[in-house]
């Protein structure tokens, strides 16, 4: 067994450990950004007394004239293609849904869906009209804010780790065993439970775990950087990763690998 | 909650977040937190956070222990912690935890308190134990129990004398210094240890997606010595004799390593003296 008992230890502040020459520019809903009129106002921002003001918590992000606040934190808002990831609490009960769905898919059902139509209200309706959608068998499921999910072509990976993940656009990230082939014929209405092996759940966890630790450390979530966060994790035990100076090391690493990569 | 893969993966030892089945989340334990207490500590443990101030105060010993003073329990289940406290919501819960603690301090041994009564009959300390729940990552009795051990052992009682004057009326000093106190001696003071029973396998320190997949599980609070001072089993499913057996054997040898790891982090932070940086709140 193992038990690890510390004493806390202050939290360094990220801008510091990043070597970040200028400093964030962070505001809360209703300071003031400028009151400059000849910007545009964009995301998070709205325009009150002369003067630009924030609507949501976050940094602000200035584009030449056009100027938006990055919300740290949001609740997800739907866009037509999106991918989705969640549990069906409630069904809209029609006739053509009684007799058709409810035999595939039920109230409790973990599934992935693609946006098909917002709404004014900020609802969502969905779709699953594509074999890739459909029903959740065996994984984990992660819960992240919105925010970190970056928007990509593709939402569905396979990692050459040896799993599977779907980003949903709306932080829920699924974390799954690659399929040995893909089922053409069943499509996403059949629920894989055979037991997955201790390996494949090694994999799994680990990249739970990594997930969790770029959460942490505000790093936004895509194939890439998930992959290099599990490079980076490797010479570590997975219950290890979640340690707050392993976490910071890892992560780190995985920012400077980002960096090369982009430069 | 995935039900299925969480099951299947107690079978061989691998939890989700990678830990073994007896592995505990790495715990934060500070003591002195809050400053006017005589004694405060706070735990946390994965996403659950505890804070417990001890106060001493001077009360009346109770009619059928009139050589002993006492403790009092009292748990606020912040709203702050979960949205299901919201206003009442997390008064069951608390009352559970306090009439939880009552139970594994109710015996001779967890506390001397003979040593906390000023004169019989008349005078004793009464120590009034508040936990506060900040929030609620699963495994809630075991970090309490850390926090309140850590607590009671971060406690000063002011040393007190008992003057008696010619015409037998008694006055209370209590002295000068402020640094002149008494400690209490928290070596008996026991530990909980929470198995929760997953498929067919229990496991300790579960999250709260854990504790969403078991049906059974059961409170063991033990000393540091191994001995069990009370066992309780929480939840809707059933436990086998066999099971609560095997629960209670892992819950010994898992609660002694817990008292060995938090008394040495204790004296660690004891012996950093009075220059240490305190983290607290905003660190």
């Amino acid at each position: 067994m193992a038990m690890e008992m510390r004493l806390p230890v202050a939290r360094k502040r990220l801008s510091e450990s990043l070597g970040r020459e200028s400093k964030k520019h962070l505001v809360v809903p209703g300071d003031t950004i400028t009151t400059d009129t000849g910007f545009m106002r964009g995301h998070g921002t709205y325009m009150g007394e002369e003067k630009l003001i924030a609507s949501v918590a976050g940094s602000v992000e200035r584009v030449n004239k056009l100027i938006c606040v990055k919300a740290l934190k949001t609740r997800y808002n739907g866009e037509v293609g999106d991918i989705v990831v969640g549990r069906i609490t409630e069904r809209r009960r029609s006739a053509e849904d009684e007799l058709a769905m409810r035999g595939f898919l039920q109230e409790g059902d973990l599934i992935s869906a693609e946006v098909q139509a917002v709404f004014s209200d900020g609802a969502v309706s969905l779709h699953t009209r594509s074999l890739k959608y459909g029903k959740l068998g065996q994984g984990v499921l992660v819960q992240v804010s919105p925010s970190l999910v970056k928007r990509q072509k593709t939402h569905f990976h396979d990692l050459p780790c040896g799993a599977s993940v779907i980003l949903g656009n709306n932080g829920f990230i699924w974390i799954y065993p690659t399929p040995e082939h893909k089922e053409e014929d069943a499509g996403g209405f059949i629920a894989n439970l055979e037991p997955v092996s201790l390996a494949d759940r090694e994999v799994i966890s680990r990249l739970r775990n990594c997930i969790i630790s770029l959460v942490t450390q505000r790093m936004m979530l895509y194939d890439t950087s998930i992959l290099y966060c599990y490079e980076a994790s490797l010479p570590h035990q997975i219950k290890d990763i979640l340690k707050p100076e392993i976490m910071e090391e890892i992560v780190m690493e995985t920012r400077q690998r980002l960096l090369e990569q982009e430069g | 909650s995935h039900s299925i893969p969480v099951r299947s993966s107690e079978t061989e030892d691998l939890r989700v977040d990678g830990r073994g089945c007896e592995d505990y989340r790495c715990v934060e334990v500070e003591t002195d937190v809050v400053s006017n207490t005589s004694g405060s500590a706070r735990v946390k443990l994965g996403h659950t956070d505890i804070l417990v101030g001890v106060k001493a105060e001077m009360g009346t010993p109770k009619l059928e222990k009139p050589n002993e003073g006492y403790l009092e329990f009292f748990v606020d289940c912040s709203a702050n912690a979960t949205p299901e406290f919201e206003g009442r919501g997390g008064d069951d819960l608390g009352t559970e935890i306090a009439n939880t603690l009552y139970r594994i301090f109710n015996n001779k041994s967890s506390i001397d308190l003979k040593s906390l009564c000023i004169s019989p009959r008349e005078h004793c300390w009464v120590l009034y134990v508040d936990v506060l729940l900040l929030e609620c990552g699963g495994n809630l009795f075991d970090a309490i129990s850390i926090a309140v051990k850590a607590a009671l052992f971060n406690t000063r009682i002011p040393r007190v004398r008992v003057l008696e004057d010619e015409e037998g009326s008694k006055d209370i000093e209590l002295s000068d210094d402020p640094y002149d106190c008494i400690r209490l001696s928290v070596e008996n003071v026991p530990c909980i240890v929470t198995l929760c029973k997953i498929g067919y396998r229990h496991v300790v320190d579960a999250t709260l997606q854990e504790e969403a997949c078991s049906l059974a599980s059961l409170l063991v609070s033990v000393t540091s010595k191994g001995v069990v001072t009370c066992m309780r089993k929480v939840g809707k499913g059933s436990l086998d004799p066999e099971s609560i057996f095997e629960m209670m054997e892992t819950g010994k040898r898992v609660g002694k390593v817990l008292h060995t790891s938090l008394q040495s982090v204790l004296h660690k932070e004891e012996s950093l003296g009075p220059k240490r940086q305190k983290v607290g709140f905003l660190g």
